[in-house]
């Protein structure tokens, strides 16, 4: 594995990491740019504008965009999240230049008027499928619960309301001020020359905008709370809790990650045997999410709908214990293996590497092979987990649920 | 393409198993088929196979339930098990130097579960809670029914089995399953990764060897459910779920098959997502897909949309699929020829690729595919052979499910 970094004068940031014994490579731009960084006027643009992404540019018309891609056979896709826009393609090495150039056009669009409003029918859709997912609402309504009065309890698909309203005017302006040079890490992994990587960067990527709009990232203060909606023709209770966890940036973050296997992974975790085990849910997982400046432990359970607040009571019971008398050495070391193993087996493909690669910089600025990683892993003790819980102990701060249940209760 | 190496070996008793090794990786994955699906729940009682699959991890060997949890867990075993109308599948993979004791622990599930009685109900719970969950989730119900209007039984029938059929369920009904159809016969063991052929061989003789035969048990067949159906749900959209009949994998026209539904929904640039969500924006989610049992297959679509939509984007997904024996270019057959080169080297970067592929192909085959004769099949296929193939197997005779607020109207006039 070889390591590479470059700036290009506008800013743009360039990570690459070379695997030998791989077959293909995997490019992604990741822009630093999300629901967190909309204001109520334009709620859902960071995610409407992905979809946009697509429509293409001067160079590429739409059918343009899939065709192309279609052709060198990339797997490609894009993501938006609370912070990051993901735009990726994973391809055998000999289409790279074609692909790069590709995808670094259409990361400046038209947005076209006409492309925006069949796009915005599409957009309404996906939020009419979110609708009739439980779970996705009971994820919606948690972090604007969890988050009130903080950028990141903003709704990444926005509603219908906010995305009927939008205009293309305001997506343009959003693009213009989020999509500059600053804000956008390049991140390469896999099969390549880096010399002729760099070419392509400079080739297609020089010209953008230089400049990143500042990101406000104080460390939310949730107070918590309980959400409850009501859905009769819901088999099953879900159960949605979050509390707070150390933000991206924090040494803590490994400790969590481990701590959150420990206790919530989806097998043979404490969650795992207490409730699913015996057959009282069906899911009960918690897991770490790591946001910039805050992070947050999330957990979540489904159940039948009368077990539920017994459910609840369960998993207090839990956290208080683990809270109180820290967890064993026999866990940790188990969690260790199981972690290790998902970080090696992940690392296997371009676009695994790829993940790691570019978030690691997004929100950290920092590349860690996969070894370090391991080390660092190996490292963490039972005092890390305990000085980890009583800066963020294990609690169901702020809950959320949907099912038949008028109330939770208690 | 890379030159691979794959090895059959057949032990007496006849499981089969298959080993790649694979030159640039760290890891080792498996994939073990026991010949216990969904298709042998006995009439009436469908999800005996969902139970074992839950059951039969709770203890095995010399290990309780927490023990066999904790080896695995310490193994860093990433794992699965699934229920499949022919089979009951484990797969995993972990680092290549903790494959062996892994698969130690998973000759144990299979040949010598503990089956505890005092853990039947706790894993009842867990497979009916599965069945409400999927009732939460009406994308996946609806292609679940789908399967249950267009295969005859028991094909059909959701392996997950079905709110009625656990009721019936008691621990003999699934000890019997387990006891008349988990044998070596029809099992297959795949193995993918940093392993050795003749190691490999010689831990499977050891571990496996000793599984008793059984003899195979049959299944009873009835009739499929009906071709048009709606089910009522109070939801934001109408799930469509469209099927008709194509061909298997083991089928020698399979591959312009699989040519054909790629090009209505391999990619972006794919029919149905450039006339259904590209030109009208009338769904987020729009597929087709090749289903392949053992001896018949059939193309699944599946479209998304809010109640208002719903008819248009039947209608239009209709015509298309019936638009696709009109014509086809050369451009979309090159399109869907790049992208199958392209996974196909790719799965040469994932041990659990290639673990379940071979797996998957001894028990449609009984012999394995090299990626190059994949390839080579692939690459001489022309617009006519894909044309032929639909000329024999048109898009028609449809079996269409919604499920939603409100059904809709079947229009097969259009043009």
């Amino acid at each position: 594995m070889q390591f590479h970094e470059a700036r290009l004068a506008n800013g743009l940031q360039i990570v690459a990491e070379q695997s030998p014994g791989v077959h293909s490579v995997a490019v992604g731009f990741f822009v630093r740019t999300g629901s967190r960084d909309e204001t109520d006027e334009v709620a859902g643009v960071s995610h409407f504008l992905e979809h946009m992404i697509f429509k293409g540019t001067a160079r590429h018309s739409a059918d343009d965009v899939n065709r192309v891609f279609d052709e060198v056979g990339a797997k490609y896709n894009a993501s938006t999240s609370e912070e990051v826009t993901l735009f990726y393609a994973a391809v055998l090495p000999e289409y790279l230049p074609k692909s790069f150039d590709l995808l670094a056009d259409i990361i400046r669009p038209s947005l076209r008027q006409e492309d925006f409003d069949m796009e915005k029918k599409v957009i309404l859709e996906e939020i009419g499928m979110y609708d009739d997912q439980p779970t996705y609402t009971a994820y919606e309504n948690l972090m604007q619960a969890h988050f009130a009065g903080h950028a990141l309890g903003r709704s990444v698909l926005g509603t219908n309301e906010s995305i009927g309203a939008l205009t293309c005017q305001q997506m343009r302006a959003y693009h213009q001020s989020r999509y500059a040079s600053g804000n956008i890490v390049l991140a390469v992994a896999g099969k390549f020359e880096w010399s002729e990587l760099l070419a392509l960067a400079e080739k297609s990527c020089a010209a953008w905008p230089a400049g990143g709009g500042p990101r406000s990232t104080s460390e939310a203060r949730p107070s918590g709370g309980l959400k409850q909606v009501t859905k009769s023709n819901s088999m099953l209770q879900h159960v949605m809790h979050m509390a707070p966890a150390p933000p991206s940036s924090s040494p803590l973050r490994y400790a969590a990650d481990l701590l959150t296997v420990i206790v919530g992974d989806d097998s043979g975790s404490r969650l795992f045997w207490e409730l699913v085990d015996p057959g009282l849910a069906e899911t009960a997982e918690l897991g770490y999410n790591e946001f910039d400046g805050s992070g947050a432990y999330m957990g979540y359970f489904s159940c039948p709908p009368d077990e539920s607040r017994s459910n609840v009571d369960r998993i207090r019971a839990i956290y208080e214990d683990v809270n109180r008398n820290g967890v064993t050495e026999v866990e940790l070391a188990q969690a260790k293996s199981k972690v290790a193993s998902r970080v090696v087996l992940r690392s296997e493909r371009p676009m695994g590497r790829l993940s790691s690669l570019g978030h690691n910089w997004v929100n950290r600025n920092e590349y860690h092979r996969v070894e370090d990683d391991l080390t660092i892993l190996r490292k963490i003790t039972l005092a890390d987990i305990r000085s980890l819980i009583e800066e963020y102990p294990l609690t169901q701060l702020t809950t959320s649920t949907v099912g038949p249940l008028e109330s939770l209760g208690g | 393409m890379a030159d691979q190496q794959i090895q059959t070996h057949s032990i007496s008793n006849g499981l089969t198993l298959i080993v790649e090794p694979m030159a640039d990786v760290q890891s080792a994955a498996f994939s073990l088929l026991v010949p216990a699906g969904s298709n042998y729940d006995p009439p009436g009682q469908a999800g005996a196979a969902a139970l074992l699959c839950d059951w039969i991890m709770r203890g095995a060997g010399k290990r309780d339930s927490r023990q066999l949890s904790n080896e695995l867990d310490n193994l860093g075993v990433q794992r699965n098990e699934g229920v499949g109308n022919s089979h009951i599948s484990f797969t995993g993979a972990t680092l290549a130097e903790s494959l062996p004791q892994t698969l130690r622990l998973y000759a144990d599930i299979v040949q010598s579960p503990h089956l505890p009685p005092d853990q039947f109900e706790a894993a009842l719970a867990g497979v009916e809670q599965n069945l409400q969950a999927i009732e939460d989730e009406p994308r996946q119900k609806v292609m679940i029914e789908l399967r249950r209007r267009c295969y005859e039984s028991p094909w059909g029938i959701p392996s997950e089995g079905t709110l009625e059929g656990v009721e019936r369920l008691t621990p003999e009904v699934v000890r019997k399953h387990f006891e008349t159809c988990a044998g070596p016969h029809d099992a297959i063991l795949g193995i993918a990764g940093k392993v050795d052929i003749q190691a490999s061989i010689d831990l499977v003789e050891e571990l496996f060897g000793g599984w008793k035969p059984k003899p195979v048990p049959a299944f009873a067949t009835g009739p499929r459910g009906p071709a048009r159906d709606h089910i009522p749900h109070e939801s934001t959209q109408t799930q469509i779920g469209i099927a008709y009949d194509s061909i298997p994998y083991r089928d020698a026209d399979y591959y312009a098959a699989w040519a054909a539904v790629s090009i209505l929904s391999g990619g972006m640039s794919s029919r149905l997502f450039t006339e259904v969500r590209e030109k009208r924006g009338l769904c987020y989610s729009v597929f087709a897909s090749l289903n392949s049992l053992r001896d018949q297959g059939k193309v699944l679509c599946y479209a998304g949309t809010t109640v208002e939509r719903a008819q248009e984007t039947l209608d239009v997904t209709l015509q298309e699929l019936i638009r696709l024996g009109q014509g086809i270019s050369e451009d979309e057959l090159d399109r869907c020829k790049a992208r199958a080169k392209s996974s196909l080297i790719m799965q040469q970067e994932s041990s659990s690729s290639r673990a379940s592929s071979n797996a998957r192909d001894w028990y449609h085959l009984g012999r394995v595919t090299s990626l190059d004769e994949v390839r080579h099949k692939i690459e001489s296929l022309t617009v006519r052979s894909l044309l032929e193939h639909i000329a024999r197997f048109p898009a028609k005779n449809f079996t269409v499910l919604t499920l939603g607020p409100e059904p809709l109207e079947v229009h097969l006039a259009v043009s």
